[in-house]
């Protein structure tokens, strides 16, 4: 601490992150003619050297798995751009006793976006209203009304595709024409129909018209190698450049915050961050700051934001911070259909990820748990990875031409069902301040608790019994190791693994049970906002990025306005 | 468009330049992104070919190695097998790496051998086809070692082996070939399926 290096310039608004949340920000306040600098804890990408789109695995020595095979099965390959990880080195975190829960961090520019699955689903009217409707949880500051404007505004900008379909639980946005369904899709269409489950055009933020200068998909289904022609969304790709074109953006890499400063007004004033280059800590004054780091690193660098008058954190009087910790709840199954042995061979890629889904369709029921989860869908003839046929070998087992022909005859045949729903909030998932362990840059790092509630394992119980229905209704065979006991009842992943987790600075009306007020606005320091997935009140069975580059958004028009009145 | 003219390091060079510089979106021009996958496809499809030196694996255990993933994943009609996919080298060059791998791979080649040597006296590269074929038969199926649990290493070994077998084969070029699959191509825009039967 004894060398602070201080730059003499006081910027406007200081951004902390750089993915969704960060760069809707960045976006909107540049625009607004404000000067902004922004801190990201990573590199930026160079599309040279990282994307790697069109690859072929018999291009890699490694086929794609990596020295010593240890990709082999893992969410990354070496086809995948540089996109996050489940451990950083010299970063930590830990679980409690008897807590599971892993935390994916991307600490690059355009952050979680570089690989989110691009999947951008609205929240519904009654997603802002849980308690209200069932008793649970809370309802949101902001009704689905209030937001809606934003959602028109960050769909028309990054460009969704999808259809007009007229359901409650899943509401329209503004969108461009969805792709054709692969033949698999076609097959889970007819499925549904019979099985009646609604399966309809995906909502997908990848581009099936050209925009704003982005030309349209290429169809190469390789969103996570980085694309080349920015089709997809990324704050990288779509967010940052416009910002820095306008001059007043100063974008910031490999900068770790470490704590925000507290004036004797009460007001945030600096942040200190290390520059992990070369390991120097330095400071940067602002007259306000987002925090935008996600949802569990806003709460970490609150939580160790400690001074005289905030004792147990900034903008933490309440308590709040780090507590209404969710993740989605994951659970999946595969079908086997036989009648995909007759397709011919065909490109079958398509955009890079699915082009149907399953809604929530039992909105207008009673189940037997609470809220509501979508399906998602792949597999068939896809890329040949290293993995492929390990199930067909250990089916069929053998050697020689029949194996040989075995596998060609199954290859894309096999469909998998990813069910997404709503978790409610419970006592038992946080994220606190672990009081023994820091990270190498000397910040304490975050511990996870965590306990699944009975709701969550009965849903993953109606998934499998969903996709057994589905499955059959197909004429597949259904696929599924989940049993109903055991650590993983039904199937259901670890907490944190379906890479949603939010809720650690809820937004509230009443600054006693929350962190921040309806424009993500702390309650204690009027300078300071966080508006990435911890200002959530709720974790709907939507992927959550497209609501928070709404909410962000909105957040940061408010900020602009706020600055212009000389309010903040 | 000139485009024969401009060159993949241009193209991808014009990208980076682009976001380095902030301009708004780096974007090239639809023909430009069809042509620099054209390039890559081209510069990468010429991998240099030659003789192979093992990294892990000593001559003789490597002469094994190449002749039970040519037998895993044999040539067939007109397509190629493990050998000709380039298997044994991908196996290879993992194990060289991995010391789970070597004690698997490494390990079971030895079993292999000696359980060849007990039973016809010779190891397994030296044994007639016959002799082959029913050490393999007996080793390929999980069901052989709950009958002879003395087979239960060599069934291990071999389950392993073959999924490493099959990944070598069907992630080359002649395996992707074989499975025919044909994406990994710009296309200006997705058909769908085409008519099949029960789908």
């Amino acid at each position: 601490m004894a060398q602070v290096s201080r730059s003499a310039k006081a910027y406007d608004v200081c951004i902390i992150g750089s993915g969704a949340a960060g760069g809707a920000a960045a976006k909107v306040l540049t625009d607004g003619g404000l000067n902004v600098v922004m801190l990201e804890a990573g590199p930026r990408l160079n599309p040279e050297k990282d994307f790697k789109m069109f690859a072929w695995p018999y291009q890699l020595p490694h086929r794609g798995v990596g020295v010593g095979g240890k990709l082999r099965g893992e969410l990354n390959s070496e086809f995948m751009a540089p996109n996050g990880a489940w451990e950083i080195e010299g970063e930590p975190y830990t679980s409690a006793p008897g807590s599971r829960f892993r935390w994916f961090r991307s600490r690059i520019v355009g952050g979680r976006t570089n690989h989110w699955g691009r999947i951008a689903l609205r929240f519904a009217p009654v997603d802002f209203k849980s308690r209200s409707t069932d008793g649970m949880g809370d309802d949101w500051p902001i009704t689905y009304e209030e937001i809606a404007p934003y959602y028109d505004k960050v769909e028309s900008y990054i460009g969704v595709f999808g259809s007009k379909e007229n359901i409650p639980s899943a509401p329209d946005g503004v969108f461009m024409p969805p792709p054709k369904p692969r033949c698999t899709e076609t097959l889970v269409q007819k499925a549904c129909a019979k099985a009646k489950v609604l399966c309809i055009p995906s909502r997908m933020a990848i581009l099936t018209k050209p925009l704003n200068g982005r030309p349209a998909c290429h169809y190469c289904a390789q969103c996570g190698r980085g694309c080349v022609t920015a089709s997809n969304f990324s704050s990288s790709q779509v967010m940052i450049p416009p910002a820095q074109a306008t001059g007043r953006l100063t974008l910031i890499t490999n900068a770790m915050a470490r704590e925000i400063v507290v004036g004797k007004n009460g007001k945030a004033e600096a942040v200190d961050y290390i520059d992990k280059t070369s390991r120097e800590e330095k400071r940067v004054n602002a007259k306000a700051f987002v925090l935008a780091a996600s949802a569990c690193e806003s709460a970490r660098l609150l939580l160790n934001s400690r001074s005289a008058s905030f004792p147990d954190g900034l903008a933490n009087s309440s308590g709040v911070v780090g507590r209404y910790l969710t993740d989605t709840v994951g659970s999946s199954g595969t079908g086997y259909f036989p009648q995909l042995e007759k397709v011919p061979p065909h490109n079958h890629d398509g955009v890079g990820g699915m082009h149907v889904y399953v809604p929530w369709w039992k909105f207008d029921r009673k189940n037997d748990f609470l809220r509501g989860y979508h399906i998602e869908v792949y597999g068939g003839r896809s890329m040949p990875g290293v993995g492929e046929f390990d199930g067909v070998c250990d089916e069929f087992e053998g050697y020689g031409a029949s194996l040989k022909q075995k596998c060609r005859s199954m290859y894309g045949t096999f469909i998998g069902f990813e069910g997404r729903g709503e978790m409610i909030p419970n006592e038992h998932c946080y994220c606190d301040i672990d009081p023994d362990t820091v990270d190498q840059w000397g910040i304490p790092v975050l511990r996870f608790h965590w306990q699944w509630s009975d709701n969550e394992i009965k849903m993953a119980k109606d998934m499998q019994e969903t996709f057994r229905s589905i499955i059959e209704a197909g004429g597949g065979t259904f696929l599924s190791s989940a049993t109903a006991d055991g650590p993983r009842p039904y199937g259901i992943a670890d907490g944190g693994v379906i890479i949603h987790e939010i809720g650690t600075a809820r937004t509230g009306s009443n600054p006693k049970t929350s962190v921040l007020n309806k424009y993500c606005q702390a309650h204690d320091v009027k300078n300071l906002f966080v508006t990435d997935g911890a200002a959530f009140v709720s974790n709907a069975d939507k992927n959550p990025t497209l609501t928070i580059l709404a909410l962000s958004w909105r957040a940061s028009e408010y900020l602009l306005s706020e600055a212009k009145k000389g309010n903040l | 468009m000139g485009l024969k003219s401009v060159s993949r390091r241009d193209i991808l060079k014009s990208l980076t330049m682009g976001a380095m510089a902030g301009s708004v979106l780096r974007v090239i021009p639809t023909q430009a992104a069809e042509y620099a996958h054209h390039l890559v496809d081209a510069e990468k499809a010429a991998t240099p070919g030659g003789s192979y030196t093992p990294k892990f694996f000593r001559p003789r255990q490597y002469k094994t190695l190449q002749s039970l993933c040519q037998t895993i994943i044999p040539p067939e009609g007109d397509t190629g097998g493990a050998l000709e996919a380039g298997a044994p080298e991908f196996v290879d060059l993992l194990t060289s790496e991995n010391s789970d791998y070597q004690l698997k791979l490494g390990g079971g080649l030895m079993w292999l051998d000696a359980t060849c040597t007990d039973r016809y006296g010779k190891p397994y590269l030296d044994c007639a086809a016959p002799q082959q074929k029913e050490i393999l038969d007996a080793i390929a199926y999980r069901a052989n070692a709950l009958k002879d649990p003395s087979l239960a290493q060599g069934v291990a070994f071999f389950a392993f082996l073959r999924n490493l077998t099959a990944d070598g084969f069907f992630t080359s070029e002649i395996g992707i070939k074989y499975l025919g699959y044909i994406g990994n191509k710009y296309m200006p825009d997705f058909p769908g399926c085409p008519p099949v039967p029960d789908v």
